[in-house]
């Protein structure tokens, strides 16, 4: 095994030869160089975009309706409100789609001729609702079943919940089949010659193993409807962003836009480092033997 | 689950020999793998099938197990024909443990859940007990520290020794081991085929196919020369191996001799 080029020092009792002293020194000179080059120039970027915003000739204008300390202040309290309903949503959704997602998946990697109709229609579906923008199928199911007059009145989030479902489900369920067939065709042999039916070796050996698998691009996806679910508002239900137009039609401030964008990036940070920490991990695994 | 299992065990006829294969054939497209083969397995025998690669060995074991379907023939488990199709194939895997060249224990499971998933979900055993047969098991091959890890943990030749337990954990009629000692390091193989030599010696019936002919000459009762899809010679190893009469035999003893 290889070791990749300043990767730390050799364990060595003795002390280093004249050549190796050198090296070090070198290195530990250009490390010094880099850091100082990367701090300067981060510097100069941030300054240079401040001035550059700050020196516009409508900045005073544009911060006075977007970035008021005081209007951020008065409408936090009902923003944050509304988020805990995202956060309801969200929950409700994520377990909607893990479930309709999965079940989705599992149809399309049926091999049995007798599935064909099912498979057909399980494909067609995730074509569709991986087309169509959700903003759309928000407008259809928020506004389309309940005009059937079929369904008892249900709130507005509901309804929002429901098309978050549909659409995310069609995503994932295109995750978990890559990832099912990422897993070696040798172990779904290895547990039907234990006797498993077809059922229990989808769920206790190929699922687990393609979870697993595709768990950095699950969580992506999962970022990205934890802000989605901002989405609902355009069905009346009152979330962080209707908090923020109701506050903004008040105040005639966009600042409370900006305090529930804020928040909104604040409760997804701690999951987008996690998923980060996990491709980390998993890359660091893949590739024992050196970094290139 | 069980009754899946007992729907298969309609007839356990313990007086027939444990498998029977009459004039099984296979077909890969145009190319016949296996052309009527006729094979006895009688409990506590152990039978080595040997042959150059290609020659269906492998296709041979798949077979037996339904991991493979056949064009034509019979395959009698016990006096029943397996290969109708009105057989619960589940119930009859269960029944048969399988070891294959890569040993495919499942990566996500401990070596222990790896031992006793088919104890727990297919032959409706508790927690407890499948727990407590694997660990002794696993004490037995000298494995039990590892009953917590996970199979990656492990050598190659610890994996498949835990694939051969996890094999015959449920107590299998029929063993069938494809060349299980393929894929390991030369100094791994001993301790695999020291294995499979204890299992026989506890009278397990197994049907395998290896290249290692010390190994078939010392453990198999008989071994099986296939060629071409054909059994064309078997008998006790002596008679095979040191007096071989098929051609093809002949040539195939010389190369791995060489």
């Amino acid at each position: 095994m290889t070791v990749p080029a300043g990767a730390g020092t050799p364990v060595a009792a003795a002390a280093p030869s004249q050549v190796e002293a050198e090296r070090r020194l070198y290195r530990r000179q250009r490390g010094r160089r880099s850091i100082v080059v990367s701090v300067v120039s981060t510097l100069v970027v941030i300054a240079i975009a401040y001035f550059g915003v700050v020196n516009t000739p409508g900045w005073a204008a544009v911060q006075q309706s977007f970035f008021d300390p005081q209007t951020a202040i008065d409408t936090f309290p009902d923003i944050l409100l509304g988020l805990w309903l995202n956060v309801r949503i969200l929950f409700f959704s994520a377990i909607g789609v893990a479930v309709f997602g999965t079940l989705l998946a599992v149809v399309r990697g049926l091999r049995n001729p007798v599935f064909f109709p099912l498979r057909m229609l399980a494909t067609g579906y995730t074509d569709l609702f991986r087309g169509l923008p959700l903003i759309i199928v928000l407008y259809l199911v928020g506004y389309g079943i309940p005009g059937l007059g079929v369904f008892p009145r249900l709130p507005a989030e509901v309804w929002g919940t429901i098309a978050i479902v549909l659409t995310y489900s069609s995503y994932i369920a295109e995750v978990l089949r890559a990832g099912m067939e990422a897993v070696h065709p040798s172990q779904r042999l290895a547990a039907r010659s234990l006797g498993l039916s077809h059922a229990k070796t989808l769920r206790l050996v190929v699922l687990p193993q393609a979870i697993r698998k595709v768990t950095p691009a699950l969580m992506n996806d999962f970022v990205s409807m934890q802000k989605d679910v901002g989405l609902v508002s355009i069905l009346g239900a009152v979330d962080a962003v209707r908090s923020a137009q109701i506050a903004q039609a008040e105040t005639y401030n966009f600042t409370p836009y900006f305090v529930a964008g804020l928040l909104f990036v604040v409760i997804s940070l701690p999951l987008i480092r996690v998923t980060d920490a996990i491709a980390r991990r998993q890359q660091r695994r893949e590739q024992i033997g050196g970094t290139v | 689950m069980s009754e899946v299992g007992q729907e298969a065990r309609i007839t356990p006829d313990t007086s027939a020999p444990v498998l029977e294969l009459r004039g099984l054939r296979k077909a890969f497209g145009e190319h016949e793998v296996l052309r009527g083969i006729d094979l006895t397995l009688h409990r506590h025998e152990v039978i080595c099938v040997i042959g150059a690669s290609g020659s269906g060995k492998s296709t041979l074991l798949k077979t037996v197990n339904l991991l493979e379907g056949i064009d034509d023939g019979e395959i009698l488990l016990q006096g029943t024909d397996i290969a109708d199709p009105r057989i619960a194939v589940d119930g009859v895997r269960a029944r048969i443990g399988v070891v294959f060249q890569q040993f495919n224990l499942f990566p996500h499971m401990r070596v222990l859940d790896n031992v006793t998933l088919a104890s727990r979900q297919v032959h409706g055993v508790g927690r407890a007990q499948a727990e407590a047969t694997a660990r002794r098991l696993l004490e037995r091959i000298g494995l039990a520290e590892f009953a917590d890890a996970y199979p990656d943990r492990l050598s190659g030749g610890q994996q498949q020794r835990v694939a051969i337990v996890r094999a015959i954990a449920s107590d299998p009629e029929l063993l069938l081991l494809d060349e299980v000692t393929s894929a390991l390091d030369p100094q791994l193989v001993g301790e695999v085929l020291d294995l499979v030599t204890e299992l026989k010696r506890q009278g397990s019936t197994i049907l395998m196919t290896t290249h290692e002919m010390h190994f078939a000459r010392n453990v198999a009762d008989r071994i099986v020369f296939l060629h071409r899809g054909e059994v064309v010679e078997q008998g006790v190893p002596a008679e095979v191996l040191d007096a071989p009469q098929h051609p093809a035999l002949i040539e195939f003893l010389s190369r791995v001799h060489a």
